[in-house]
Protein backbone atom coordinates (compact mmCIF):
# COMPACT_ATOMS: atom_id res chain seq x y z
CA UNK A 1 0.00 0.00 0.00
CA UNK A 2 2.76 2.41 0.92
CA UNK A 3 4.42 1.50 -2.36
CA UNK A 4 1.34 2.36 -4.45
CA UNK A 5 0.75 5.65 -2.65
CA UNK A 6 4.42 6.45 -3.10
CA UNK A 7 4.21 5.85 -6.84
CA UNK A 8 1.16 8.13 -7.24
CA UNK A 9 2.75 10.78 -5.04
CA UNK A 10 6.02 10.79 -6.94
CA UNK A 11 4.24 11.12 -10.29
CA UNK A 12 2.26 14.12 -9.03
CA UNK A 13 5.23 15.71 -7.29
CA UNK A 14 7.71 15.26 -10.13
CA UNK A 15 5.40 16.66 -12.81
CA UNK A 16 4.37 19.55 -10.56
CA UNK A 17 8.05 20.22 -9.96
CA UNK A 18 8.66 20.10 -13.72
CA UNK A 19 5.83 22.49 -14.57
CA UNK A 20 6.74 24.98 -11.83
CA UNK A 21 10.35 24.87 -12.99
CA UNK A 22 9.12 25.54 -16.52
CA UNK A 23 7.09 28.54 -15.30
CA UNK A 24 10.18 29.95 -13.66
CA UNK A 25 12.25 29.27 -16.77
CA UNK A 26 9.89 31.66 -18.57
CA UNK A 27 10.54 34.22 -15.85
CA UNK A 28 14.30 33.65 -16.08
CA UNK A 29 14.08 34.11 -19.84
CA UNK A 30 12.32 37.44 -19.44
CA UNK A 31 14.65 38.66 -16.70
CA UNK A 32 17.87 37.41 -18.27
CA UNK A 33 17.05 38.84 -21.70
CA UNK A 34 16.10 42.11 -20.02
CA UNK A 35 19.38 42.39 -18.15
CA UNK A 36 21.38 41.45 -21.25
CA UNK A 37 19.62 44.27 -23.09
CA UNK A 38 20.04 46.78 -20.21
CA UNK A 39 16.38 46.62 -19.19
CA UNK A 40 14.67 45.51 -15.97
CA UNK A 41 12.06 43.06 -17.20
CA UNK A 42 8.60 42.24 -15.90
CA UNK A 43 8.34 43.38 -12.29
CA UNK A 44 4.73 44.48 -11.79
CA UNK A 45 2.86 41.29 -10.90
CA UNK A 46 1.68 41.71 -7.35
CA UNK A 47 0.28 39.31 -4.76
CA UNK A 48 -1.06 40.93 -1.55
CA UNK A 49 1.08 43.98 -2.18
CA UNK A 50 4.24 41.92 -2.59
CA UNK A 51 6.10 42.49 -5.81
CA UNK A 52 9.50 40.90 -5.18
CA UNK A 53 10.70 42.28 -8.51
CA UNK A 54 8.31 40.14 -10.55
CA UNK A 55 8.52 36.78 -8.81
CA UNK A 56 4.80 36.12 -9.38
CA UNK A 57 4.85 37.09 -13.04
CA UNK A 58 4.76 33.48 -14.39
CA UNK A 59 1.43 32.86 -12.64
CA UNK A 60 0.00 36.04 -14.09
CA UNK A 61 1.16 34.94 -17.53
CA UNK A 62 -0.39 31.50 -17.12
CA UNK A 63 -3.66 32.99 -15.89
CA UNK A 64 -3.78 35.34 -18.85
CA UNK A 65 -3.15 32.46 -21.24
CA UNK A 66 -6.05 30.48 -19.74
CA UNK A 67 -8.57 33.29 -20.09
CA UNK A 68 -7.71 34.29 -23.64
CA UNK A 69 -10.18 33.59 -26.41
CA UNK A 70 -9.51 30.21 -27.97
CA UNK A 71 -10.41 30.76 -31.61
CA UNK A 72 -10.43 27.84 -34.06
CA UNK A 73 -10.35 29.05 -37.67
CA UNK A 74 -13.13 27.48 -39.81
CA UNK A 75 -10.77 26.12 -42.48
CA UNK A 76 -8.51 23.97 -40.28
CA UNK A 77 -8.29 20.20 -40.28
CA UNK A 78 -9.98 19.83 -36.91
CA UNK A 79 -8.69 16.50 -35.55
CA UNK A 80 -5.06 17.24 -36.40
CA UNK A 81 -5.39 20.86 -35.34
CA UNK A 82 -6.72 19.87 -31.94
CA UNK A 83 -4.29 17.00 -31.48
CA UNK A 84 -1.07 18.85 -32.34
CA UNK A 85 -0.56 21.00 -29.19
CA UNK A 86 -1.27 18.05 -26.93
CA UNK A 87 1.20 15.86 -28.78
CA UNK A 88 3.84 18.58 -28.63
CA UNK A 89 3.40 19.12 -24.90
CA UNK A 90 2.94 15.51 -23.79
CA UNK A 91 5.91 14.11 -25.68
CA UNK A 92 8.09 16.93 -24.39
CA UNK A 93 6.95 16.34 -20.81
CA UNK A 94 7.12 12.52 -20.62
CA UNK A 95 10.92 12.15 -21.10
CA UNK A 96 11.44 14.29 -17.98
CA UNK A 97 9.88 11.39 -16.09
CA UNK A 98 12.83 9.21 -17.03
CA UNK A 99 15.44 11.55 -15.55
CA UNK A 100 16.46 10.52 -12.03
CA UNK A 101 16.19 13.41 -9.56
CA UNK A 102 17.92 11.59 -6.70
CA UNK A 103 19.26 8.15 -5.81
CA UNK A 104 16.94 5.18 -5.27
CA UNK A 105 15.47 4.62 -1.83
CA UNK A 106 14.21 1.42 -0.24
CA UNK A 107 10.47 1.17 0.42
CA UNK A 108 8.85 -2.00 1.79
CA UNK A 109 11.99 -3.93 0.99
CA UNK A 110 11.93 -2.95 -2.67
CA UNK A 111 13.90 -0.36 -4.58
CA UNK A 112 11.91 2.82 -5.13
CA UNK A 113 13.40 5.13 -7.76
CA UNK A 114 12.93 8.86 -7.51
CA UNK A 115 12.01 9.26 -11.16
CA UNK A 116 8.62 8.58 -12.70
CA UNK A 117 9.88 5.87 -15.03
CA UNK A 118 12.46 3.47 -13.64
CA UNK A 119 13.54 1.98 -16.90
CA UNK A 120 16.61 -0.11 -17.61
CA UNK A 121 16.70 1.43 -21.08
CA UNK A 122 16.10 5.07 -20.12
CA UNK A 123 18.40 6.45 -22.80
CA UNK A 124 16.53 4.65 -25.58
CA UNK A 125 13.20 5.69 -24.09
CA UNK A 126 14.22 9.34 -24.04
CA UNK A 127 15.58 9.29 -27.58
CA UNK A 128 12.44 7.63 -28.96
CA UNK A 129 10.10 10.03 -27.15
CA UNK A 130 12.18 12.97 -28.35
CA UNK A 131 11.71 11.87 -31.94
CA UNK A 132 7.96 11.56 -31.34
CA UNK A 133 7.86 15.18 -30.15
CA UNK A 134 8.24 16.51 -33.70
CA UNK A 135 4.83 15.07 -34.62
CA UNK A 136 3.22 17.89 -32.68
CA UNK A 137 5.01 20.41 -34.83
CA UNK A 138 4.29 18.63 -38.11
CA UNK A 139 0.63 18.05 -37.26
CA UNK A 140 0.29 21.67 -36.16
CA UNK A 141 1.70 22.95 -39.44
CA UNK A 142 -0.31 20.52 -41.53
CA UNK A 143 -3.58 20.75 -39.62
CA UNK A 144 -3.62 24.55 -39.77
CA UNK A 145 -4.17 24.37 -43.56
CA UNK A 146 -2.00 27.42 -43.86
CA UNK A 147 0.95 27.75 -46.21
CA UNK A 148 3.18 29.47 -43.67
CA UNK A 149 2.24 26.95 -41.02
CA UNK A 150 3.04 24.13 -43.40
CA UNK A 151 6.40 25.69 -44.31
CA UNK A 152 7.19 25.95 -40.61
CA UNK A 153 6.23 22.33 -40.07
CA UNK A 154 8.36 21.15 -42.99
CA UNK A 155 11.34 23.16 -41.80
CA UNK A 156 10.96 21.65 -38.34
CA UNK A 157 10.82 18.15 -39.79
CA UNK A 158 13.98 18.58 -41.85
CA UNK A 159 15.83 20.26 -39.01
CA UNK A 160 14.88 17.90 -36.21
CA UNK A 161 15.41 14.73 -38.23
CA UNK A 162 18.90 15.84 -39.25
CA UNK A 163 19.92 16.86 -35.76
CA UNK A 164 18.46 13.74 -34.17
CA UNK A 165 21.27 11.76 -35.80
CA UNK A 166 24.00 13.93 -34.30
CA UNK A 167 22.21 13.84 -30.93
CA UNK A 168 22.01 10.05 -30.92
CA UNK A 169 25.57 9.56 -32.17
CA UNK A 170 27.01 11.90 -29.55
CA UNK A 171 25.28 9.82 -26.88
CA UNK A 172 26.90 6.68 -28.27
CA UNK A 173 30.25 8.07 -27.13
CA UNK A 174 28.85 8.58 -23.64
CA UNK A 175 27.44 5.07 -23.61
CA UNK A 176 30.83 3.67 -24.57
CA UNK A 177 32.41 5.34 -21.55
CA UNK A 178 29.55 4.57 -19.17
CA UNK A 179 28.33 1.21 -20.45
CA UNK A 180 24.71 1.25 -19.33
CA UNK A 181 21.38 2.41 -20.73
CA UNK A 182 20.02 3.05 -17.24
CA UNK A 183 20.24 6.76 -16.40
CA UNK A 184 20.65 5.99 -12.71
CA UNK A 185 23.60 3.72 -13.49
CA UNK A 186 25.15 6.40 -15.74
CA UNK A 187 24.93 8.87 -12.87
CA UNK A 188 26.50 6.34 -10.49
CA UNK A 189 29.38 5.69 -12.87
CA UNK A 190 30.15 9.42 -13.00
CA UNK A 191 30.71 9.42 -9.25
CA UNK A 192 34.32 8.24 -9.59
CA UNK A 193 37.39 10.42 -9.15
CA UNK A 194 40.83 10.76 -10.67
CA UNK A 195 43.97 12.75 -9.76
CA UNK A 196 43.96 11.64 -6.10
CA UNK A 197 40.22 12.14 -5.88
CA UNK A 198 40.19 15.82 -6.86
CA UNK A 199 38.59 15.66 -10.31
CA UNK A 200 35.25 13.86 -10.75
CA UNK A 201 34.97 11.64 -13.82
CA UNK A 202 31.97 13.47 -15.22
CA UNK A 203 30.85 12.99 -18.79
CA UNK A 204 32.05 16.45 -19.75
CA UNK A 205 35.61 15.54 -18.72
CA UNK A 206 35.67 12.14 -20.43
CA UNK A 207 33.66 13.21 -23.48
CA UNK A 208 34.11 16.97 -24.08
CA UNK A 209 33.48 16.68 -27.82
CA UNK A 210 30.29 14.68 -27.27
CA UNK A 211 29.16 17.31 -24.75
CA UNK A 212 29.53 20.13 -27.28
CA UNK A 213 27.80 18.13 -30.03
CA UNK A 214 24.99 17.10 -27.67
CA UNK A 215 24.48 20.69 -26.58
CA UNK A 216 24.36 22.10 -30.13
CA UNK A 217 22.18 19.28 -31.47
CA UNK A 218 19.90 19.57 -28.45
CA UNK A 219 19.51 23.31 -28.97
CA UNK A 220 18.64 22.62 -32.62
CA UNK A 221 16.20 19.99 -31.43
CA UNK A 222 14.22 22.34 -29.23
CA UNK A 223 13.87 24.92 -32.02
CA UNK A 224 14.99 28.00 -30.15
CA UNK A 225 16.77 31.03 -31.41
CA UNK A 226 19.98 30.16 -33.16
CA UNK A 227 17.92 27.38 -34.77
CA UNK A 228 14.42 28.84 -34.75
CA UNK A 229 13.72 28.43 -38.46
CA UNK A 230 10.48 26.48 -37.88
CA UNK A 231 9.23 29.48 -35.96
CA UNK A 232 10.99 32.18 -37.98
CA UNK A 233 8.83 34.90 -36.48
CA UNK A 234 10.03 37.66 -38.76
CA UNK A 235 9.16 36.02 -42.11
CA UNK A 236 6.86 33.03 -41.50
CA UNK A 237 5.13 32.91 -38.15
CA UNK A 238 5.73 29.20 -38.06
CA UNK A 239 3.81 26.07 -37.29
CA UNK A 240 1.64 27.66 -34.56
CA UNK A 241 0.47 30.51 -36.78
CA UNK A 242 -3.23 29.58 -36.57
CA UNK A 243 -3.24 28.82 -32.86
CA UNK A 244 -4.53 31.10 -30.15
CA UNK A 245 -5.28 31.03 -26.45
CA UNK A 246 -4.28 27.99 -24.47
CA UNK A 247 -3.49 25.94 -27.60
CA UNK A 248 -0.75 28.39 -28.47
CA UNK A 249 0.13 28.34 -24.77
CA UNK A 250 0.69 24.60 -24.95
CA UNK A 251 3.13 24.98 -27.86
CA UNK A 252 4.82 27.77 -25.94
CA UNK A 253 5.10 25.72 -22.77
CA UNK A 254 6.31 22.72 -24.79
CA UNK A 255 9.21 24.88 -25.98
CA UNK A 256 10.23 25.64 -22.41
CA UNK A 257 9.68 22.06 -21.30
CA UNK A 258 12.19 21.09 -23.97
CA UNK A 259 14.64 23.61 -22.55
CA UNK A 260 14.17 21.98 -19.15
CA UNK A 261 14.51 18.53 -20.69
CA UNK A 262 17.71 19.42 -22.52
CA UNK A 263 19.19 20.93 -19.37
CA UNK A 264 18.17 17.87 -17.33
CA UNK A 265 19.62 15.45 -19.88
CA UNK A 266 22.87 17.41 -20.16
CA UNK A 267 23.14 17.43 -16.38
CA UNK A 268 22.53 13.70 -16.22
CA UNK A 269 24.88 12.67 -19.01
CA UNK A 270 27.69 15.18 -18.66
CA UNK A 271 27.58 17.00 -15.31
CA UNK A 272 27.40 14.05 -12.97
CA UNK A 273 23.61 14.02 -12.58
CA UNK A 274 22.27 14.52 -9.09
CA UNK A 275 25.58 13.89 -7.32
CA UNK A 276 27.57 16.86 -6.10
CA UNK A 277 31.33 16.23 -6.07
CA UNK A 278 32.48 13.80 -3.35
CA UNK A 279 28.99 12.76 -2.19
CA UNK A 280 28.74 9.01 -1.68
CA UNK A 281 25.75 6.98 -0.41
CA UNK A 282 26.91 7.42 3.20
CA UNK A 283 27.90 11.10 3.00
CA UNK A 284 30.72 13.32 1.83
CA UNK A 285 34.28 12.00 1.60
CA UNK A 286 36.56 14.88 0.72
CA UNK A 287 39.91 14.39 -1.04
CA UNK A 288 41.67 16.44 1.63
CA UNK A 289 40.84 13.74 4.12
CA UNK A 290 37.77 14.98 5.92
CA UNK A 291 34.42 13.31 5.68
CA UNK A 292 30.88 14.24 6.64
CA UNK A 293 28.59 11.30 7.28
CA UNK A 294 24.94 11.88 6.52
CA UNK A 295 21.76 9.86 6.87
CA UNK A 296 20.16 8.40 3.75
CA UNK A 297 17.38 11.01 3.74
CA UNK A 298 19.81 13.94 3.88
CA UNK A 299 21.82 12.45 1.05
CA UNK A 300 18.64 12.37 -1.11
CA UNK A 301 17.77 15.96 -0.20
CA UNK A 302 21.28 17.17 -1.07
CA UNK A 303 21.13 15.21 -4.33
CA UNK A 304 17.81 16.80 -5.31
CA UNK A 305 19.09 20.31 -4.51
CA UNK A 306 22.30 19.65 -6.42
CA UNK A 307 20.32 18.44 -9.41
CA UNK A 308 18.28 21.64 -9.37
CA UNK A 309 21.38 23.83 -9.11
CA UNK A 310 23.09 22.11 -12.03
CA UNK A 311 19.82 22.27 -13.97
CA UNK A 312 19.47 26.01 -13.45
CA UNK A 313 23.06 26.63 -14.46
CA UNK A 314 22.39 24.76 -17.69
CA UNK A 315 19.10 26.60 -18.25
CA UNK A 316 20.89 29.89 -17.67
CA UNK A 317 23.50 28.92 -20.25
CA UNK A 318 20.88 27.84 -22.81
CA UNK A 319 19.01 31.11 -22.41
CA UNK A 320 22.27 33.04 -22.69
CA UNK A 321 22.93 31.33 -26.01
CA UNK A 322 19.39 32.05 -27.12
CA UNK A 323 19.81 35.78 -26.45
CA UNK A 324 23.29 36.04 -27.96
CA UNK A 325 23.21 34.59 -31.46
CA UNK A 326 21.22 35.50 -34.56
CA UNK A 327 19.40 32.84 -36.55
CA UNK A 328 21.09 30.45 -38.97
CA UNK A 329 20.16 30.42 -42.64
CA UNK A 330 18.65 27.11 -43.70
CA UNK A 331 21.63 25.98 -45.82
CA UNK A 332 24.00 26.91 -42.98
CA UNK A 333 21.82 24.91 -40.61
CA UNK A 334 21.94 21.82 -42.80
CA UNK A 335 25.67 22.28 -43.37
CA UNK A 336 26.32 22.49 -39.63
CA UNK A 337 24.24 19.40 -39.00
CA UNK A 338 25.29 17.09 -41.81
CA UNK A 339 28.80 18.26 -42.66
CA UNK A 340 30.12 19.16 -39.21
CA UNK A 341 28.26 17.61 -36.31
CA UNK A 342 27.60 14.13 -37.74
CA UNK A 343 31.20 13.53 -38.96
CA UNK A 344 32.49 14.94 -35.66
CA UNK A 345 30.29 12.62 -33.63
CA UNK A 346 31.36 9.61 -35.71
CA UNK A 347 34.98 10.69 -35.18
CA UNK A 348 34.24 10.91 -31.47
CA UNK A 349 32.85 7.37 -31.42
CA UNK A 350 35.90 5.98 -33.24
CA UNK A 351 38.30 7.91 -30.99
CA UNK A 352 36.54 6.79 -27.81
CA UNK A 353 36.35 3.17 -28.93
CA UNK A 354 40.02 3.22 -29.95
CA UNK A 355 41.17 4.70 -26.64
CA UNK A 356 39.04 2.22 -24.69
CA UNK A 357 40.45 -0.69 -26.72
CA UNK A 358 44.02 0.48 -26.06
CA UNK A 359 43.39 0.91 -22.32
CA UNK A 360 41.82 -2.54 -22.00
CA UNK B 1 38.03 27.27 -35.16
CA UNK B 2 38.30 31.06 -35.53
CA UNK B 3 34.50 31.22 -35.91
CA UNK B 4 34.13 29.17 -32.77
CA UNK B 5 36.30 31.66 -30.89
CA UNK B 6 34.19 34.54 -32.21
CA UNK B 7 31.05 32.76 -31.01
CA UNK B 8 32.55 32.41 -27.53
CA UNK B 9 33.45 36.12 -27.59
CA UNK B 10 29.80 36.87 -28.38
CA UNK B 11 28.74 34.94 -25.30
CA UNK B 12 31.27 37.02 -23.37
CA UNK B 13 29.61 40.28 -24.45
CA UNK B 14 26.15 39.20 -23.31
CA UNK B 15 27.53 37.76 -20.09
CA UNK B 16 29.31 41.05 -19.39
CA UNK B 17 26.06 42.99 -19.76
CA UNK B 18 24.17 40.42 -17.69
CA UNK B 19 26.63 40.40 -14.81
CA UNK B 20 27.12 44.17 -14.74
CA UNK B 21 23.40 44.93 -14.81
CA UNK B 22 22.61 42.18 -12.31
CA UNK B 23 25.20 43.54 -9.88
CA UNK B 24 24.20 47.18 -10.25
CA UNK B 25 20.46 46.51 -10.18
CA UNK B 26 20.75 44.22 -7.16
CA UNK B 27 22.60 46.95 -5.24
CA UNK B 28 19.94 49.45 -6.33
CA UNK B 29 17.09 47.11 -5.41
CA UNK B 30 18.27 46.56 -1.85
CA UNK B 31 18.95 50.28 -1.55
CA UNK B 32 22.74 50.33 -1.38
CA UNK B 33 23.25 52.33 -4.54
CA UNK B 34 21.52 55.08 -6.47
CA UNK B 35 22.78 53.84 -9.83
CA UNK B 36 20.23 51.60 -11.49
CA UNK B 37 22.57 50.38 -14.20
CA UNK B 38 19.70 49.78 -16.62
CA UNK B 39 18.04 52.30 -18.90
CA UNK B 40 14.45 51.44 -17.95
CA UNK B 41 12.31 54.19 -16.45
CA UNK B 42 9.36 52.73 -14.54
CA UNK B 43 6.92 55.17 -16.05
CA UNK B 44 4.11 56.08 -13.70
CA UNK B 45 6.51 56.45 -10.77
CA UNK B 46 9.52 57.74 -12.67
CA UNK B 47 9.32 60.32 -15.42
CA UNK B 48 11.91 61.67 -17.71
CA UNK B 49 12.35 65.41 -17.71
CA UNK B 50 10.74 66.81 -20.86
CA UNK B 51 13.10 68.37 -23.36
CA UNK B 52 13.10 72.18 -23.09
CA UNK B 53 11.58 72.76 -26.50
CA UNK B 54 8.69 70.31 -26.13
CA UNK B 55 5.27 72.01 -26.48
CA UNK B 56 2.15 70.01 -25.76
CA UNK B 57 -1.36 70.83 -24.54
CA UNK B 58 -2.81 74.21 -25.40
CA UNK B 59 -4.31 76.54 -22.88
CA UNK B 60 -5.99 79.93 -22.84
CA UNK B 61 -4.75 82.53 -20.39
CA UNK B 62 -6.81 85.04 -18.49
CA UNK B 63 -6.25 88.71 -17.73
CA UNK B 64 -5.82 89.94 -14.19
CA UNK B 65 -9.55 90.64 -13.86
CA UNK B 66 -10.37 87.08 -14.92
CA UNK B 67 -11.53 87.74 -18.46
CA UNK B 68 -9.94 85.75 -21.28
CA UNK B 69 -7.07 87.46 -22.95
CA UNK B 70 -8.30 86.20 -26.29
CA UNK B 71 -9.92 88.88 -28.44
CA UNK B 72 -11.16 86.48 -31.14
CA UNK B 73 -8.95 87.97 -33.81
CA UNK B 74 -8.75 84.68 -35.77
CA UNK B 75 -4.95 85.01 -36.18
CA UNK B 76 -4.32 81.57 -34.69
CA UNK B 77 -7.05 79.94 -36.75
CA UNK B 78 -5.56 81.53 -39.87
CA UNK B 79 -2.01 80.44 -38.99
CA UNK B 80 -3.01 76.88 -38.15
CA UNK B 81 -1.74 74.48 -40.83
CA UNK B 82 -4.01 71.70 -39.62
CA UNK B 83 -7.06 73.98 -39.48
CA UNK B 84 -7.99 72.56 -36.14
CA UNK B 85 -8.98 75.85 -34.41
CA UNK B 86 -12.58 77.02 -34.60
CA UNK B 87 -13.49 80.43 -33.15
CA UNK B 88 -16.84 82.15 -32.92
CA UNK B 89 -16.67 85.81 -31.86
CA UNK B 90 -19.15 87.89 -29.96
CA UNK B 91 -19.23 91.34 -28.40
CA UNK B 92 -18.23 91.52 -24.78
CA UNK B 93 -21.40 92.72 -22.94
CA UNK B 94 -19.44 94.31 -20.09
CA UNK B 95 -16.91 96.14 -22.23
CA UNK B 96 -18.52 97.47 -25.40
CA UNK B 97 -16.38 97.63 -28.54
CA UNK B 98 -14.32 94.66 -27.35
CA UNK B 99 -14.60 91.23 -28.93
CA UNK B 100 -14.37 87.98 -27.06
CA UNK B 101 -14.63 84.36 -28.15
CA UNK B 102 -18.07 82.82 -27.79
CA UNK B 103 -16.59 79.50 -28.74
CA UNK B 104 -12.92 78.60 -28.96
CA UNK B 105 -12.38 74.99 -29.96
CA UNK B 106 -9.08 73.23 -30.66
CA UNK B 107 -9.29 69.70 -32.01
CA UNK B 108 -6.14 68.14 -30.56
CA UNK B 109 -6.79 65.06 -32.67
CA UNK B 110 -6.00 67.15 -35.74
CA UNK B 111 -3.37 69.39 -34.16
CA UNK B 112 0.22 68.89 -35.29
CA UNK B 113 1.65 70.69 -32.21
CA UNK B 114 3.62 73.04 -34.47
CA UNK B 115 3.14 76.07 -32.20
CA UNK B 116 2.24 78.49 -35.01
CA UNK B 117 -0.94 79.52 -33.17
CA UNK B 118 1.12 80.57 -30.16
CA UNK B 119 3.48 82.54 -32.40
CA UNK B 120 0.59 84.21 -34.19
CA UNK B 121 -1.31 85.34 -31.11
CA UNK B 122 -1.02 89.13 -30.67
CA UNK B 123 -2.46 89.11 -27.16
CA UNK B 124 -0.28 86.31 -25.71
CA UNK B 125 -3.55 84.57 -24.93
CA UNK B 126 -2.65 81.11 -26.19
CA UNK B 127 0.22 79.08 -24.84
CA UNK B 128 1.30 75.46 -24.79
CA UNK B 129 2.17 73.35 -21.75
CA UNK B 130 5.41 71.49 -21.36
CA UNK B 131 4.92 69.07 -18.48
CA UNK B 132 1.80 67.03 -19.24
CA UNK B 133 2.44 64.42 -21.92
CA UNK B 134 -0.63 62.33 -21.07
CA UNK B 135 -3.05 63.47 -23.76
CA UNK B 136 -4.32 60.02 -24.79
CA UNK B 137 -8.07 59.45 -24.78
CA UNK B 138 -10.28 56.51 -25.55
CA UNK B 139 -12.59 58.60 -27.79
CA UNK B 140 -11.68 61.18 -30.38
CA UNK B 141 -14.49 63.40 -29.11
CA UNK B 142 -12.62 63.85 -25.84
CA UNK B 143 -9.73 65.41 -27.73
CA UNK B 144 -11.86 68.34 -28.87
CA UNK B 145 -11.03 71.01 -26.31
CA UNK B 146 -13.43 73.93 -25.74
CA UNK B 147 -12.90 77.08 -23.65
CA UNK B 148 -13.72 75.28 -20.42
CA UNK B 149 -11.12 72.58 -20.94
CA UNK B 150 -8.54 74.98 -22.35
CA UNK B 151 -8.70 77.20 -19.29
CA UNK B 152 -8.39 74.34 -16.81
CA UNK B 153 -4.75 73.66 -16.19
CA UNK B 154 -2.40 73.12 -13.34
CA UNK B 155 -0.56 76.24 -12.30
CA UNK B 156 2.74 74.38 -12.07
CA UNK B 157 2.65 73.46 -15.71
CA UNK B 158 3.37 77.05 -16.71
CA UNK B 159 6.26 77.55 -19.08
Amino acid sequence: MVWEIGVILKVVIIFTWALITVLYITLLERKESALIQDRIGANRAEVLGLRLNGLFQPFADALKMFFKEDYIPPFVDRPFYLLAPMVALVFALIPIGAVPLADKITLEGREFSLSVVNSGVGVVLILSLLSLAIYGVILGGYGSRNKYGLVGGMRATAQIISYEIALGLSLVGVLLVFPSLDLNEIVHMQNRYILKGWVPLWGIILQPLAAVIFLIAGMAENKRVPFDLPEGESEIIGYFLEYSGMKFGMFFVADFVEVLLLAALFTTFFLGGYNPPWLFPDGFHFPWGGSLLLSSLWVRVIQFITFNIKLWIMVWFLLLVRWTYPRYRFDQLMELGWKNLIPLSIFNIILTAGVLAVIK
Amino acid sequence: MRLFWEAVKGLGVTTKHLVRNLWKFSLYYVGLSKDKGVVTLEYPEERREAFPRVRLRHRLLRREDGRLRCVACYMCATACPSQCIYIEAEEDPDHPLEKRPKQFIIDLGKCAYCGFCVEACPEDALRMDIHIPELAEYRKDNLIYDIKKLTEYEEGSNN
